[in-house]
């Protein structure tokens, strides 16, 4: 069954979330943010300037949106799809951030989410509990 | 060297708080219990963030965010060992997959 339209807006809220809140808290920490010292102080202060700001909050949008799509779509069919945010992070750090990622980087990406691929290929779940009653 | 420590801290304290959020062992542990469980997750989630900023500002996106997966091979393992679950080859294989990525990464 093709997923339905709740489950794909979801999802995109999923991957963007995680893919631009980690280029805006990067890009925070690189470019406004004092150095993060031992103390804690230090990221109090960095949390607080707007790109961390930023990404932060996005990263909780990211885990809360990412806990609502887990409450009913399965996590064989949201793991394997937001694997694509690995991908989509490296992309970023070459244009945005201009890193230089070696074909060693590109491949370990790759068997990162062919290995996630091939885990929600597997059943979504093997112990007795409260979902499998809910099913 | 720290971006590797730095990973370390960021699976550990990772591990700890997804396996104290799903660990609810037998299901019937009281609320009191559930409630110390949610509060270690929350607290391991926080470190876990912590080192996650301060990863990202020693050490590439591309590097980062991708290592931070070592994550996934931590929790297969412990999933087979503290939650019972039952981990078949494939998923071993996802994990083993998973793992020669991160060790690529390093290269």
């Amino acid at each position: 069954m093709r997923p339905d339209i709740k489950t794909r807006v979801f999802t995109l809220i999923v991957i963007l979330t995680q893919v631009l809140g980690n280029f805006a808290l990067s890009w925070g920490l690189k470019h406004e943010a004092e150095g993060l010292s031992s103390s804690p102080l230090t990221f109090l202060r960095a949390i607080f300037t707007p790109y961390v700001l930023l990404g932060i909050s996005l990263l909780i949008v990211w885990l809360l949106s990412r806990m609502t799509l887990l409450s009913w779509a399965d996590l064989s069919y949201v793991l394997p799809v937001t694997s694509i945010g690995y991908v989509l992070n490296s992309v970023i750090g070459v244009y945005f951030f201009d890193e230089k990622i070696s074909p060693a980087r590109w491949l370990g990406t790759f068997l990162i989410v062919a290995g996630i691929v091939l885990v929600g290929t597997t059943c979504p779940r093997t112990t007795p509990g409260q979902m499998a009653e809910k099913a | 060297m720290i971006q590797w420590l730095l990973v370390g801290v960021i699976v550990i304290s990772t591990v700890m708080g997804d396996l104290l959020r799903l660990g609810r062992i037998g299901a019937v542990l009281a609320e009191l219990a559930r409630r110390r469980f949610l509060i270690g997750a929350v607290f391991f989630m926080a470190i876990s963030v912590f080192a996650f900023m301060k990863l990202l500002s020693v050490a590439d996106l591309s590097f980062a965010v991708p290592a931070s997966a070592a994550t996934v091979v931590v929790e297969t393992v412990l999933a087979k060992l503290l939650l019972k679950e039952q981990v078949d080859v494939r998923r071993w294989a996802g994990a083993g997959l998973v793992a020669c990525g991160v060790v690529l990464l390093a290269l």
